[in-house]
Order: structure tokens, then C-alpha cells, then sequence
């Protein structure tokens, strides 16, 4: 399992991996951990002519916090996320959807920007950064644009980033007080994507939902937000009522893909379970 | 040749250079090009973990790494822990509490473990088996693996005190 013949290359900064993508166009793919990219290639379902590999480039990796945001560089790799301080304390989220991704050897690889802009469903951030409301750095030929996560996925493999931009940077909220978290995800071993998983974040107000984001992995084209069930939880008591309401309300909009992990019916409703578990803890964590 | 590559890094603490076309993985130069054929070749799909080494302190499975994102790199591989004829802590643990029985995943594991007990020397039994979890073993039921690598820990540790 060899990939086919290419051209590599490995730019130093930014502006250079800009420069061979207008150069090389849609003939050109982007290398960051290549725990997706990689294996795609060695099955030949990914044949690009010329790799550009964002390894050398250290602006991109990093983390740090600038007002109300922690700002992630591309480049930054899942234990990077689970081993950062900053991370844990701001935004304990981030890493445990982190740890619950590949394993440990695919995790000093994998990376935040790689598994945003793959486009797959079955990656784990895409929910969790629709959960938090994050936004991304694109940076491309004609200058740098913030897409928020709600604009940025589009379809499998296709995402909002234009052929000769990259990804540069996440924007993700510092977590606000009484907001609790839970990302919950089903899978059959590790290393597997997600047979269904729920990323919650949810502020309470007493016994009342403030404000609530949920978001799905797995369960269709691109990981999206259950924009009904989290109004039917606004505003509301958050009881078991409150709770089965919206776990039926996801359901109805899952169309996941029928796979070795199941079928429509099991994996939708895995995707009611992985909701409800991950609503309770988000409250347990928000009071 | 075109899309020919000279990548240099250093493998066990020397200097290597190989001439390698782009697609060429890290498994298959250290197996066919460098004769370092301690890392084995498994599932080839980054699942098992068989061809894992340590690429610049962090482990890595070599069947999903290219040997062009190699240069000037560090590579540690199983043949590298043996220092002056003793075998390191993990290879006696691996051996002492019989961590394997046919072997094959057995360089993989210590190689992994390796780079687990230079993050954390003393590791619960849980973080072990959540950290040591890339990698497959199909015969020992992971239990003397745990223990070995507690061994391992425990030596180096007292070894420093």
C-alpha cells in the first residue's frame, strides 16, 4: 500500500504554501498530520500530484489566549491541545473530544486545522467547534477572511476554504461561567470515528437553560447543529422531559451513512443517546 | 532520477542519508534501505501500531509517515535502546514479566512505552493502558504488558532517586 507517484513539497511559511497552491491548483493537497490525507492516499482514494506539507511551517502551531478567545494555530496537534494548561482551563472541551480522537501515536500527528478542513464527518472537531461557535483564519491569494464554523462546512470533503487558502488559525470562546460541556461519543474501538456522537455546551440559569449548542458527528453529510432541540431547551426547565423532547427532535433530522457501524436506525438512534448523556453532563458541570 | 529525494536524518543517533521518491513511507526505508527491520510491518492501515518509533520525541507510526517529512529528523527505533550491551529497562521489564509471547507487536510496544515514560516516569496502570492504546497485541491480553512496563518504570525511577 504505496500511494501514487508525487510531487512534495514543503514550504517554510505561510505565503509560500499560498504560492504553490495558485501555482498548482486543484492538483495540489495540503499535508498537516496526515492521519487522514495519508491513508487516503496509500488506498488511492486521494491521488494528488503535488503534496505541499504545512510540517515545516511553525507559525502555524501554538496556542494562546488574546481577550475572550483562545487562538489555536492549524498546525497544532491533539496532544498538543490535551497536554496545554491554557486548554484545560479555558476550554476543557476541546481536550475531551482531543482525547477520545485516533490514538495516542495518531494524536501526536493528528492536528486541529487538519481535522477541521478534511471535511469528514466522522472527524470530531467539526462538532465541537459548531458547539462552541469558533471561527477560522483563512488566508489565501487575496488576503486573510474569518469564517465562522456555522459557514465553513459545507459538504463531505468540501468545506468554505477556496482552492489556494489554508487554514491558519482557530478562534475558539473561552468557555463563559456556568457553562457546562460534554462532548459524548459511541464508538466500537479506539481509533474508530464515531458510530454517533453529541458535542454539548450549555449555561444555566438556576434551574432554566440559558443558552444551549448542540452538535452532531456522523450523523450526515457534515457534522451540523440540532438548531430545534436547542430551541425547544431554551429558556425551558431542564428536566427529563426537557431532555427526551429534544434527544426526539435530533433524531429527526439524522440522515447518517450506513456503514460497518451500523445502520440508519441504530446509529440514529445512538445519535438521541449520545445527546441526552451529553446534555446531562453539560448540566452537571455547569452548576 | 526525477522526484528523487535525498532526506537526511539520524537514526539511532547516526547520521543517515537515503535517496527516496516522495511516496515512499518510513517503514519501508528503515526496513529496506537502512536494514533496521525492528519495527514490523502489521496492519499497514496506522491501526496496530507494529511499526510504531520515536520521530523527534513523539511516537509515530512509521507505515503513515513519509521519509521526505524526515529530514533532519531523530529517529529512535527498538535497535537504539540498547545502550553499551545492556539492554534498557523496558526490553528487561518486556522479558521479567513476560510481556509477549510470539513478539511480534513487542518492538512497537517498547518503542511506544519508551516515549510514554519519558512524558510521565511514573504512570498509573491507567494512564498506561489509555496511553499505550495504539497498539495491538494478540496474544498476551495486555495484562504483563502493563506489568512490564511498570517494571520499567519502577527501575528507572529508583535508578534516579
Amino acid at each position: 500500500m504505496i500511494p501514487r507517484s508525487f510531487e512534495y513539497h514543503a514550504p517554510q511559511s505561510v505565503s509560500e504554501a499560498i504560492e504553490l497552491l495558485q501555482k498548482y491548483g486543484d492538483t495540489a493537497r495540503l499535508l498537516a498530520g496526515g492521519h487522514s490525507l495519508i491513508p487516503m492516499m496509500k488506498i488511492r482514494f486521494a491521488e494528488p500530484e503535488h503534496l505541499v506539507d504545512l510540517g515545516k511551517v511553525a507559525e502555524l502551531r501554538g496556542i494562546r489566549e488574546q481577550g475572550k478567545e483562545l487562538r489555536i494555530g492549524a498546525m497544532t496537534t491533539e496532544n498538543d491541545l490535551i497536554w496545554s494548561t491554557l486548554v484545560q482551563q479555558k476550554c476543557p472541551l476541546l481536550v475531551e473530544a482531543a482525547r477520545l480522537i485516533g490514538d495516542p501515536q495518531v494524536r501526536y500527528k493528528g492536528t486541529l486545522g487538519g481535522d477541521i478542513s478534511h471535511g469528514d464527518p466522522g472527524n470530531d472537531h467539526p462538532a465541537i467547534m459548531l458547539a462552541l461557535g469558533a471561527s477560522f483564519v483563512l488566508v489565501g491569494s487575496n488576503g486573510e477572511r474569518v469564517v465562522a464554523a456555522d459557514d465553513f462546512f459545507v459538504d463531505t470533503y468540501v468545506t468554505a476554504l477556496e482552492p489556494d487558502e489554508v487554514l491558519t488559525e482557530i478562534r475558539v470562546p473561552v468557555l463563559a461561567k456556568n457553562t457546562g460541556w460534554c462532548y459524548a461519543k459511541l464508538k466500537r474501538k479506539i481509533g474508530d470515528f464515531a458510530t454517533a456522537a453529541a458535542a454539548v455546551v450549555l449555561t444555566m440559569k438556576g434551574d432554566t437553560v440559558k443558552e444551549v449548542a448542540i452538535a452532531l458527528t456522523n450523523a450526515g453529510a457534515t457534522a451540523f447543529r440540532a438548531r430545534e432541540a436547542e430551541d425547544s431547551l431554551r429558556g425551558k426547565k431542564f428536566d427529563d422531559a426537557a431532555i427526551a423532547e429534544a434527544a426526539r427532535l435530533v433524531m429527526s433530522i439524522c440522515d447518517p451513512a450506513e456503514d460497518l457501524r451500523g445502520d440508519v436506525e441504530y446509529k440514529t438512534a445512538m445519535t438521541g443517546e449520545m445527546t441526552r448523556r451529553a446534555l446531562r453532563t453539560a448540566r452537571d458541570r455547569a452548576i | 532520477m526525477a522526484n528523487k529525494h535525498t532526506v537526511s536524518f539520524k537514526l539511532n543517533g547516526n547520521d543517515v542519508d537515503v535517496v527516496v521518491e516522495a511516496r515512499e513511507l518510513l517503514i519501508h526505508t528503515l526496513r529496506e534501505r537502512l536494514a533496521t527491520t525492528g519495527p514490523h510491518i502489521g496492519c499497514e492501515t496506522t491501526h496496530c501500531g507494529a511499526c510504531t518509533v520515536d520521530l523527534d520525541g513523539a511516537s509515530v507510526k512509521s507505515c503513515t509517515v513519509l521519509t521526505v517529512q524526515c529530514q533532519d529528523a531523530e529517529v529512535l527505533t527498538i535497535e537504539g535502546l540498547e545502550q553499551n550491551g545492556e539492554l534498557h529497562a523496558l526490553q528487561e521489564g518486556f522479558t521479567q514479566e513476560h510481556g509477549l509471547q510470539c513478539g511480534y507487536c513487542t518492538p512497537g510496544m517498547i518503542t511506544r512505552a519508551y516515549r510514554l515514560l519519558q512524558e510521565n516516569p511514573n504512570p498509573s496502570e491507567e494512564d498506561i493502558r489509555y496511553w499505550m492504546a495504539g497498539n495491538l497485541c494478540r496474544c498476551t491480553g495486555y495484562q504483563n504488558i502493563v506489568k512490564a512496563v511498570q517494571f520499567a518504570a519502577e527501575k528507572l525511577s529508583s535508578a534516579q532517586a
